[in-house]
């Protein structure tokens, strides 16, 4: 039972690192960007390559998947997401699928569609003598990677210049232009980190998840639900979103296997019935 | 003179801060009654709460003497409580025929029909044909309203609002955004409005504000801070202080 | 209205003219016939593209003219299939029949899941439809007692097409598809026929400005919950009749007429043939399948990839500019 909550408390972690930037980019630009998964995917198969081609250890791996995809979301959101965020709903939601098809096509026909399998390093095999069971040692290192990460953020949002910028621009765009904040840097500086922390849950997760090309399909959803469920207006929304869901989903397999992600949908949809605008929003939130 | 839209104690509040605090507020049948305060005074909450857009924290609202506090929104349209929005909200994609014509077969109770078109009900066509022309709509009257001169989607908003034929009229800046030559002939079509539909009219424009309004409520902050005819409100010193300024005033 | 036109007033004439036929919706109509009669070597391929047609003309209903943003349209093309067929093997092999119920079916689960779309914002929106659609993939995978799992429903036989009340023969369904079509381009005409007096009618006209601008809808009387309920129980039927046609033409069900993208390919489909009036389900299947067939002969393995890039583009240059290749290079041009 300890075993499952902390399995899915190390879940959920890793969730809300990966969606975070998805709720951040919904809540600032006013969009849905369903091709999110596609920079974990890329953050995963960054560390793959590196580890598996050239030899470089986990750890180094993780900052060096985050700036990577933070780098390819700097670019794509300059090029391409730019001038569709004064698009529709609908134009945005179909965007977005399309680049997912092309980046899961794309990484099949490079790199094939076998799972990927990451060799973590000793010391996070195993686990740590704890209680009866004892802990995934990788396990805990999501935990507290992530919540790190978490801190980090909040941090960042609550302390430091940007942080206030950014939850000015989320608050009104045109008024926060028109006190003189560069907006497009900050969409631009917002997207590159949501995507970057994307592919550093990616990477994070490549061991738990499984990593192969059908990755951001599989997992869209989840984003999707933490985002949703949590509320595009603080980081404690989604946090608690994605620990609720991963708890839901760990325990709901172990417990009733035979409704699997049943649990996960109905849930989602209870808590939608609830609180349309997510668990935690502010009344007025989009 | 009877009360026909009435608030007691009315209460808005978002967070720790009350938009509307403790409004007790009267509007008689036939009032020409206007609705002034600073900006952030709180008049627009004040119409939203009576129209049903806000939910309020406490308080009542009643309408001809019932309790209408908790009925939902479009029902109060068709009690006839029918407002216009300070930015304009039109039907983009549609044109300001078929907004009206819809707007006409609501009041007509032809809403619900789905078999028969939209231009089947000759009485939806004479009603429009009446607006189209006291507006001076009737040029464009089959133009997406998307592509509309500003000038005329206003006209088409307060349209929209007379096309549901309401008791009781709340107008939310009618002429905001409007060239001041234009201003008076939109007053002028709202002036002529038929004796017994009681307005309720938030503005700015002092001048259009004395010549048409008998009833004048000061809203400060959220609360009612004066109220009377036109001439003692304006003479008002504390009025004069917190909203009028320095400026004379006729 | 027997008025001589000349007295009509302007708004008069221009309402009354408010539903009129247009030309090439004339052509289009005739069209379709025409092509059971004129190519009855594609007979299959048209059918195809008639099914997917009308799941798209369904989606068009909720997205186009109310305006919902729905990932889970599937859940009713799914859920008509298989109410079709297994009505088909458990009870009564008569299509016509078996149509009618699985209409009736999923126009009540359409009915029992539009409460879950009448709040929120299109995030939610989104989510709860995709969530319905998974939910219902994963019932009908585990239940596979009934639908037969993973495996699909099979061992479908529909019976002949028996015209009720008439001493016709019934019309056995043939290999070439010919009955099979003609079956599901009578659907499609029924459907769209009686789709075209809704959009026209003061219903239609509501949910356009429910569309549009939902405050104000509700600012001039209008219900807006009553009427997204109904269009989305209407859609619901509808896409379910577009699913029991599958399956009923096909002889099977199985758990990708669930499966997201089916709910994504329909929503393309809409997209390519524009939304909102009412005929961009067909011109969106037709040139779909085209797409489809054109690119998977070019490189099977690999056709999300260029579906995925056409989407990209389309989205990036907008339908309207699309289709006119000669204003992608013009000067500002704006989607």
């Amino acid at each position: 039972m300890l075993t499952l909550l902390f399995d899915g408390v190390a879940y959920g972690m890793l969730m809300f690192i990966l969606a975070v930037g998805l709720a951040v980019t919904l809540g600032l630009m006013n969009f849905i960007n369903l091709a999110h998964g596609a920079f974990a995917m890329a953050g995963g198969y960054i560390t793959v390559l590196l580890m598996n081609r050239a030899g470089v250890p986990f750890l180094v791996c993780l900052p060096l998947a985050f700036l990577g995809t933070a780098l390819l979301g700097a670019v794509l959101e300059r090029t391409l997401y730019r001038p569709m965020y004064a698009r529709s709903h609908l134009d945005q939601v179909m965007f977005s699928i399309g680049l997912v098809l092309m980046a899961v096509t794309a990484v099949d026909y490079v790199v094939g569609s076998m799972q990927q399998n990451i060799h973590l390093p000793d010391w996070l095999q195993g686990r740590l003598p704890f209680a009866a069971v004892g802990i995934g040692k990788y396990r805990l290192f999501i935990i507290v990677t992530c919540a790190v990460l978490t801190i980090a953020l909040q941090w960042v949002l609550s302390r430091t210049r940007f942080g206030s910028r950014l939850r000015a621009a989320v608050d009104d765009p045109r008024v926060a232009g028109g006190l003189g904040l560069d907006v497009n840097r900050i969409f631009l500086l917002t997207f590159a980190v949501g995507s970057g922390l994307a592919g550093l849950g990616g990477a994070l997760g490549a061991e738990v998840l499984g990593l192969d090309p059908t990755f951001p399909l599989k997992f869209m959803i989840y984003f999707l639900i933490v985002v949703a469920v949590g509320g595009t207006t603080t980081i404690t929304g989604p946090l608690l979103a994605a620990l609720l869901l991963g708890i839901a989903d760990v325990a709901g397999k172990y417990y009733v296997p035979k409704l699997g992600a049943f649990i996960v949908y109905s849930l989602m949809i209870a808590l939608l019935l609830w609180r349309p605008q997510g668990l935690f929003a502010r009344m007025g939130a989009r | 003179m009877t009360t026909v839209l009435a608030t007691r104690s009315l209460v808005k509040r978002f967070g720790g801060l009350a938009a509307t605090n403790d409004v007790t507020l009267d509007v008689q049948r036939g009032a020409r009654h206007a609705l002034i305060g600073p900006n952030g005074a709180g008049k627009t909450t004040l119409i939203n709460l009576l129209t049903g857009v806000l939910e309020p924290t406490s308080g009542t609202i009643s309408l001809d003497g019932a309790d209408i506090t908790k009925l939902a929104s479009h029902l109060r349209v068709r009690r006839g409580v029918v407002r216009t929005f300070q930015i304009n909200q039109l039907f983009n994609t549609l044109t300001p025929l078929s907004s009206l014509a819809l707007a006409v077969s609501v009041h007509r109770k032809t809403s619900t029909r789905w078999w028969r078109s939209l231009g089947s009900d000759a009485g939806v066509a004479a009603e429009c044909e009446q607006l189209l022309g006291r507006f001076r709509l009737g040029d464009v009257m089959d133009q997406p309203v998307h592509s509309l001169a500003y000038g005329k989607r206003r006209l088409l908003e307060i349209a929209l609002a007379l096309a549901c034929q309401p008791r009781v009229l709340l107008l939310d800046e009618p002429v905001a955004g409007v060239p001041e030559g234009e201003r008076q002939e939109i007053f002028e079509t709202i002036n002529a409005l038929p004796a017994d539909v009681s307005i309720l009219l938030i503005e700015h424009d002092m001048d259009l504000v004395f010549n048409f309004a008998r009833t004048v409520t000061v809203l400060v902050n959220g609360a009612v801070f004066a109220e009377g005819d036109v001439q003692s409100v304006s003479q008002d010193p504390r009025v004069k202080a917190v909203y009028l300024g320095e400026d004379d005033v006729t | 209205m027997s008025i001589a036109p000349a007295a009509l007033s302007p708004a008069a004439r221009s309402l009354a003219g408010y539903a009129r036929w247009r030309w090439w919706e004339l052509a289009l109509f005739a069209a379709l016939p025409l092509s059971w009669l004129l190519l009855p070597g594609h007979a299959l391929l048209l059918k195809d593209i008639a099914i997917l047609a009308l799941f798209a003309v369904s989606l068009d209903l909720i997205l186009g003219y109310a305006g919902i943003v729905s990932l889970g349209h599937a859940a009713f093309f799914g859920f008509g299939a298989y109410a079709a067929a297994l009505f088909a093997k458990e009870v009564l092999p008569d299509p016509i029949v078996g149509l009618v119920v699985a209409v009736a079916a999923s126009s009540l689960l359409g009915l029992a899941t539009s409460v879950l779309i009448l709040r929120g914002t299109d995030l939610t929106r989104l989510m709860v439809t995709l969530g319905v659609a998974s939910i219902l993939y994963e019932l009908a995978n585990k239940l596979d007692w009934l639908t037969g799992g993973a495996d699909g429903l099979t061992g479908v036989v529909i019976g002949p097409i028996t015209v009720p009340f008439s001493a016709l023969a019934g019309f056995e369904f043939d290999l070439n598809g010919r009955v099979a079509y003609a079956y599901t381009l009578v659907v499609l005409i029924v459907v769209l026929l009686i789709a075209r007096r809704l959009v026209y009618s003061p219903f239609g006209a509501s949910l356009q400005a429910l569309r549009d601008n939902r405050l104000r809808a509700a600012s001039i009387g209008l219900s807006v919950p009553l009427r997204l309920i109904a269009v989305y129980t209407i859609a619901g039927g509808v896409a379910g009749a577009a699913g029991a046609l599958l399956a009923q033409t096909s002889g099977f069900a199985s758990l990708d007429l669930f499966d997201f993208h089916r709910s994504a390919e329909v929503m393309l489909v809409l997209v390519i043939g524009g939304t909102g009036y009412l005929y961009g389900g067909i011109f969106g299947a037709i040139a779909f399948k085209l797409l489809h067939d054109l690119i998977s002969a070019w490189t099977p393995q690999y056709w999300n990839f260029w579906i995925g890039l056409f989407l990209v583009v389309l989205v990036l240059v907008g339908r309207e500019r699309f289709i006119r290749p000669w204003t992608w290079f013009g000067k500002g041009a704006r989607p």
